[in-house]
């Protein structure tokens, strides 16, 4: 009788939890979707819309270019060196280097793997920047001006990143391509003509559409899901700090999600 | 003129006010006193919306704020003014964007009288050389008056400051007093100051809310203060040694004559 109690006491618990853990989860997925709407209002004043859609362009994704295209040059020429090192044998065509490095930087690397990057650099600088300015009423300040502080904050944020994302992406793509030369022309682990070779051989112009719609999913989920985090601190400087973590968790975690859903529905 | 009524506001089961009923009147600088946690910022939150009162009404000129659509509410905030503790200066903005902003978001006026109107404003604050540095290149005291300029900047008819001269020395505390007092005087504004400074209460209280533990215990003048036999008052004005001797030598003067 004590065991069988123990084990509905036990099942009772783990309900409980999973009932808590589940409520707590809708309630913070309705309140992100009733910010989004308040986000996604008609701005008050064009003029200060897109002065500040010009500005987080340039701070979100301008200031990002050179983290990417360091981080792209090197994987870029590591995967090339990985390849033609493990891959590359009598066995297999001698383009295997260049098509495979091609493959890996335009299917997944440049938009999924930079957008994890990029989620940790641009989601916890936004999550930080607006938990900072609820954190010291700035953002009660416009509230009070009769500003909606939400679509004056986090809508030219969103709007900035998915715009300039697509070209990160770009830039990423080629950056590795470049990387991969460089071991040709550097290192001389390959030749320059296996891989040419290698990155025009079976070409599919779909996957850089693939590559950029996957993108502008990331850079909305980048965006708007730190903008979350940070606009809804209470709190001091630990929050803070907290609301910043969390953002890059849950949007990395929320990236690779929908990665495999994206992929799937655009492949 | 603001009136409150019977304004109650609770979180969960804790009631912070308790039916409170007060008017701040126009022209005047109206103080909310109060010791540390009697409610004082939670009164002004509901006063401005940032809070919404569990019952009661707050009346601007006898439109009630409470039970206005959002969109009114919108409107209704361009005619306020709002002075926060710690300034609340946007930090990407230079101190001349901070004063212009609410002329940005809201005016009509081109880019030239913009600038002029809030260099107009800086210079009521005294702060006409510091239009191009940062708030975080400008003093405590120096951040305060620009956000006294951002706040009148359009003309409003309402002035709310919530402990403005928290983290400031007595002669700059002094100065932010007597701006606020010129101000209210000058635009004919209803001005609602929340403080714990006491010299704020014998220098520019003209009408005084005192609260106690979510209830409002008192209310009168400055000159009130001095003859009010309410002890908690008398508790938290009086706390200091100077302020209890300024008492008895003002009460030995009133017997003498």
């Amino acid at each position: 009788m004590q065991f069988f109690y123990r084990i509905w006491l036990l099942l009772h618990i783990s309900v409980s939890c999973y009932n808590m853990l589940l409520i707590k989860w809708l309630t913070t997925f309705g309140n992100y979707l009733i910010l989004m709407g308040r986000s996604f209002s008609r701005p008050e004043r064009m003029r200060m819309f897109f002065k500040r859609y010009i500005k987080e362009m340039s701070q979100l994704g301008v200031d990002s270019i050179g983290i990417v295209l360091l981080i792209s040059f090197f994987i870029g020429a590591v995967i090339c060196i990985q390849m033609k090192v493990n891959i590359q044998s009598p066995w297999m065509p001698r383009w295997v280097s260049g098509y495979t490095t091609r493959e890996i930087m335009l299917l997944e690397f440049s938009s999924s793997i930079m957008c994890l990057i990029l989620a940790g650099k641009v989601g916890s600088n936004i999550a930080s920047e607006l938990g900072t300015m609820r954190v010291t009423q700035q953002i009660d300040a416009l509230d009070i001006m009769g500003v909606n502080s939400a679509s004056y904050l986090i809508l030219p944020k969103i709007l900035g990143l998915v715009t300039i994302m697509p070209f990160l992406v770009i830039f990423s793509s080629a950056m590795g391509i470049v990387g991969a030369y460089g071991t040709a022309y550097i290192g001389h682990i390959t030749s320059a003509e296996d891989l040419t070779l290698g990155m025009h051989h079976a070409f599919n112009e779909w996957f850089v559409w693939m590559s950029i719609i996957k993108s502008l999913f990331f850079a909305f989920i980048i965006a708007s899901v730190s903008s979350y985090f940070g606009y809804t601190v209470e709190g001091g400087s630990v929050e803070v700090g907290e609301a910043s973590t969390d953002a890059v968790v849950c949007s990395s975690v929320l990236i690779l999600f929908s990665d495999v859903f994206l992929t799937q529905m655009l492949s | 003129m603001i009136e409150v009524r019977q304004l109650t506001k609770s979180f969960e089961d804790k009631i912070v006010l308790n039916k409170i009923d007060a008017v701040f009147e126009t022209g005047k600088t109206n103080l909310i006193i109060g010791q540390s946690g009697s409610g004082k910022t939670v009164l002004m939150k509901n006063l401005v919306g940032l809070l919404e009162p569990t019952s009661g009404d707050v009346l601007y000129d006898g439109r009630n704020f409470v039970t206005m659509s959002k969109k009114e509410k919108v409107h209704m905030r361009r005619e306020m003014g709002m002075i926060f503790q710690g300034a609340a200066l946007f930090d990407s903005l230079s101190v001349l964007e901070n004063v212009m902003f609410p002329l940005d978001m809201f005016s009509n006026m081109n880019y030239n009288e913009r600038v002029k109107r809030a260099e107009d404003c800086l210079a009521r604050v005294n702060l006409v050389d510091a239009g191009n540095k940062y708030p975080g290149e400008i003093s405590g005291g120096m951040q305060k008056r620009v956000a006294i300029a951002r706040a009148i900047v359009l003309n409003p008819k309402y002035l709310f400051c919530d402990e403005p001269n928290s983290g400031l020395d007595p002669k700059t505390s002094l100065v932010i007093d007597e701006l606020l007092s010129g101000i209210t005087k000058e635009f004919n504004m209803t001005t609602i100051i929340n403080t714990h400074d006491m010299n704020s209460v014998m220098g520019i209280g003209e009408n005084i809310c005192f609260i106690y533990k979510g209830r409002k215990e008192w209310q009168g003048t400055k000159d009130d203060v001095i003859s009010s036999t309410n002890k908690k008052l008398n508790d938290l004005v009086f706390a200091s040694d100077l302020f209890r001797k300024v008492k008895e030598v003002e009460m030995e003067e009133e017997r003498n004559q």
